[in-house]
């Protein structure tokens, strides 16, 4: 039995070991804010956050995470007003959203390691999620909000 | 053309078909419906609004009913239906907007409820061809207008005053002679038993007082749940005792299955079940290609199960589609002569006495549309009943579908929208509903089918690929006086009807046949080419191919013969005036000429524009260009200006791009920014690697590696957007599509400018590296 936290919540699975914890998250968790964009560690739509780090759910197995504390974009803040949040709404990021998820928690992982990056490291940093739909320049602008106070 | 079946229903072919022109109202009685405002075709007003749209020619035409899209609550919530699929260009919020502006409601009372898929009662859906705004801008201000109406007819009833005494403002009636005010939710009741108000005598807002429309900066309905992850798309559809379905189809378009082992897909644990699904005979529309079901308890294990499925497959006739050897067959074709589709003077005679002539050989690739969420529908069917939930650009179109696949009445399939995680025309062919609603009758539950991004690329509906040719003829003064434009690409039309070779009359007019330059002698050709798989729209479909031919062959000009490209543009466009081509029944997106003709004033305008506010001309540094482009799709004019920079290794990178639109009557201009600014980033992932090849019959590209997309650290730092402000009578046009065309060929302009090179061939890859 492979016992995890996610948004604070205790749970457990004895199932596959391998199962990606995306499809964990999505399938079986019913959290399904965590999007599935490649599979392959390519998109980023599926970033969560384990303890503090971003990382791709599509490879990463829920074996992997077990017994650490997983954060998905429903569990990054109560009322959904992260500062990243919050700058992505004053900002009017999304175009069809499907990749917001992952840009966010890519974000908020970003500022917990570098509160104040500079736009080339914003750019840097974030390079590893697409937007198919091109929100880059929102999407820079509003991490750059969001390090600078909302 | 003998291919269609139902005219009416198929999607997108408005022009190529013919429309019957039924009376709805006829159709109505049929299913036995009463009541509702049902029209054929837009009514024109008397307001400054009026002009018409070939809204009224799509399947299912307009339908203008408050009692459809509007409900008030007694706690004066307002309700307004969307009946368009919502796909990133913000069509949710504002069409649903255009209706809360007229009837003066109060956008943060208003809730926006999603239309499941039903064209009788809601008009036509299919949200692709850059049409909502265009088509609805009107009918949703009528409906607006009569709910406003109604409303006031209410109010004055309660109080015993003339209608005209008493008018809507912010959500409630208002008595101004008596100081009396009700608000909406309190006069719910009565407004609902009023009639309908004839459309020809109702009164819109003027301009002036609009407190939304124009105004931009109101944010998308959705922004909250999807900045929360509470946004619902197609994949997040989850149903009690739903199954996960990941299948595999044939590597080659028309290959069918030969056998399979499911033995060890049935060890992985989580994985159910293992079944063939049916497939149709390639050319069939939008039916499901077949192959073997992994039936799983999650879609991880489906995906493993899959993986270990041993399949053996008998390609069929295009197993020998190779895109290197496909490549010169369309170059070969496009230097002989080819079906003329346009033919004004004697390009032949001019070409020959022409002081230079100048040859440009243009080749782009077919494109996968690779939105962020890969196809996925959800299917419930139970008897002769179906429901669907899925992220689908056409739900009339997927009701009909599925309801033909399974043999079962139209009226017994329900349709869901979700949101679409990008749709640019893939989620206009519902092959992956079709397969979800086969599943799902064979289990007798409710099945979700995920495509994986490797399906999404290797079995889609690709943009064509083509060869562009066009020949320019100069005088000694360096005017252009001959225009030869070969045009070699598989149609859509080959994914309907086996044996097509000629583009169809919509992708003619899609910058071949309506070029807009002021030339004496033009001949636009179409040599034959065969489909070796499946074609299918993609946002902005052969405008691609052809404005880079086009737009490149401008800079080409400027280039023989010395001249500033933007000078060249503006010379080759000519006087301001309306281009009737010599084109019988040219394709207009479906518009009426009248009021949607190819006017060259407004092509002209947004080239001055966006040079004068992207600074054309500026000095820029070493090893940075300044290239212009300009392109009407979608009846919208669109010129772009991008600055690049390549270093010394060859690497691109875009400082600044400037984009001007003429999309005539708009919305919310910010969406339309958000809108440009995207197409700059697909225009710059098509240009700088977009490529589907194929080998053995077969994709070679699986995923994001080798199917590049442009990401944020070499996306443009800066592209701004102007807007044209439109005459009060300057109908909409597109917006969703048209940014994408000019942005390839103005990047190619200024690689040109910045290096000498001159790129003629798309992506762009590594060809500056040499
Ligand atoms: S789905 Fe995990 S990175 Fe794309
Ligand atoms: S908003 Fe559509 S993929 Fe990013």
């Amino acid at each position: 039995m492979i016992k995890v936290k996610i948004n604070g919540q205790e749970q457990s699975w004895d199932g596959d070991p391998d199962l990606p914890l995306l499809w964990f998250l999505r399938d079986e968790a019913g959290l399904t804010g965590t999007k599935f964009g490649c599979g392959q560690a390519l998109c980023g739509s599926c970033t969560v956050i384990v303890d503090k780090e971003a990382v791709r759910s599509c490879i990463t197995s829920i074996n992997d995470v077990a017994g650490r504390e997983v954060t998905t974009i429903e569990g990054l803040h109560p009322n959904g007003d992260h500062p990243v949040q919050k700058a992505w709404r004053q900002v009017n990021v999304p175009q069809c959203g499907f990749c917001q998820a992952g840009q966010i928690m890519q974000a908020a992982a970003l500022l917990m390691d570098n509160p104040k990056p500079s736009h080339d490291q914003i750019r840097e940093a974030m390079s590893g999620n697409i937007c198919r739909c091109g929100c880059y320049q929102r999407i820079e602008n509003a991490v750059h909000l969001a390090s600078t106070g909302v | 053309m003998n291919f269609i079946d139902n005219p009416g229903k198929l999607r997108g072919f408005e022009k190529h078909i013919k429309v019957e022109k039924v009376s709805r109202r006829s159709i109505l009685k049929g299913l036995g419906i009463t009541g509702g405002f049902v029209l054929a075709a837009p009514v024109m007003t008397r307001q400054a609004f009026a002009y018409e749209t070939g809204a009224g020619k799509m399947p299912h035409g307009v339908v203008v009913d408050p009692r459809v899209f509007v409900s008030v609550a007694p706690d004066g919530i307002v309700t307004i239906v969307g009946h368009r699929s919502e796909m990133g260009t913000g069509v949710r919020t504002s069409l649903p907007l255009i209706v809360a502006e007229e009837m003066e409601a109060d956008w943060s009372r208003v809730k926006v409820q999603q239309a499941h898929g039903d064209e009788v009662k809601f008009g036509n859906q299919d949200t692709d061809g850059s049409r909502s705004t265009r088509h609805y801008l009107l009918p949703m201000r009528q409906i607006g207008a009569s709910a406003r109406t109604m409303l006031e007819q209410a109010a004055a009833k309660r109080w015993g005053v003339p209608a005209t005494e008493v008018k809507a403002v912010n959500h409630e009636v208002v008595h101004s002679a008596s100081g009396r005010k009700l608000g909406f939710g309190e006069l719910a009741a009565d407004a609902a038993k009023e009639s309908v108000p004839a459309i020809e005598g109702l009164k819109l807002k003027d301009a002036k007082d609009f407190r939304y429309l124009t105004k931009g900066q109101i944010g998308i309905v959705d922004l909250h749940d999807i900045t929360t992850g509470k946004a619902r798309y197609g994949a997040d559809v989850r149903l009690p005792g739903m199954k996960y379905a990941v299948i595999a189809r044939p590597p080659v378009t028309g290959g069918k299955l030969v056998s399979f082992d499911p033995d060890a897909a049935l060890k992985v644990p989580g994985v159910e079940k293992v079944m063939k699904v049916q497939g149709w005979p390639w050319p069939s529309k939008f039916q499901p290609l077949g192959g073997v079901a992994v039936i799983a308890r999650n879609t991880g294990a489906a995906i493993k199960g899959r993986n270990a499925l041993k399949l053996v497959w008998d390609d069929g006739a295009n197993g020998k589609y190779d895109s290197v050897a496909f490549r010169k067959e369309l170059e070969e074709a496009s230097r002989k002569p080819g079906l003329v589709v346009r033919q004004e003077g004697d390009a032949d005679a001019a070409l020959k006495g022409a002081d230079k002539v100048i040859v440009g050989e243009y080749y782009i690739p077919h494109l996968a549309h690779i939105s962020m969420e890969p196809p996925v529908a959800v299917a419930d069917v139970k008897g002769d009943k179906a429901e669907i939930w899925a992220p689908v650009q056409s739900p009339g179109g997927t009701r009909d579908d599925v309801a033909k696949t399974l043999g079962i009445p139209e009226g017994n399939v329900t349709v869901n929208v979700t949101l679409l995680g990008g749709g640019f025309g893939r989620k206009s062919k519902c092959d992956y509903a079709l397969e979800a609603a086969l599943l799902s009758k064979e289990l007798g539950a409710p099945v979700k089918v995920q495509w994986t991004r490797e399906d999404d690329i290797q079995n889609g509906f690709l943009h064509t690929v083509s060869a562009e040719r066009i020949e320019a003829g100069l005088d000694k003064s360096g005017k252009v006086i001959a225009w030869r434009h070969r045009s070699v690409a598989p149609s859509i039309a080959s994914t309907f009807a086996a044996g097509t070779v000629h583009q169809a009359p919509f992708e003619i007019g899609m910058g071949l046949a309506d070029m807009p330059f002021e030339i004496a002698n033009i001949s636009c050709e179409n040599p034959e080419a065969a489909a070796h798989t499946r074609i299918g729209w993609f946002r902005s479909v052969s405008n691609i191919p052809r404005a880079f031919a086009v737009q490149s062959m401008v800079g080409e000009i400027a280039q023989a013969t010395g001249r500033d490209q933007k000078d060249m543009l503006l010379e080759l466009i000519g006087s301001p005036r309306i281009v009737k081509p010599n084109v019988k029944d040219l394709w207009n997106y479906g518009e009426p000429q009248d009021s949607y003709p190819i006017d060259t004033a407004r092509l002209r305008k947004v080239v001055e524009l966006v040079a004068e506010k992207g600074e054309w001309g500026r000095k820029v540094p070493k090893g940075h260009g300044l290239g212009i482009a300009v392109h009407r799709s979608f009846v919208s004019y669109i010129a772009t200006i991008v600055e690049v920079a390549v270093d010394d290794k060859g690497k691109l990178s875009v400082p600044r791009v400037d984009t001007a639109i003429d999309c005539g009557t708009y919305v919310n201009p910010e969406r339309i920014a958000s809108q440009i600014e995207g197409a700059a980033i697909m225009g710059l992932s098509l240009a700088k690697y977009g490529e589907i090849s194929f080998k053995d019959g077969k994709v070679q590209q699986k995923n994001f590696d080798d199917f590049q997309v442009v990401r944020i650290d070499e996306s443009p730092v800066v592209t701004n957007v102007y807007i044209v402000p439109p005459n009060s009578d300057t109908p909409p046009s597109g917006v969703g599509e048209p940014g994408v065309p000019p942005f390839a060929p103005a990047l190619i302009n200024a690689i040109f400018a910045a290096t000498g090179k001159r790129i003629r061939s798309l992506p762009i890859g590594k060809q500056l590296e040499a």
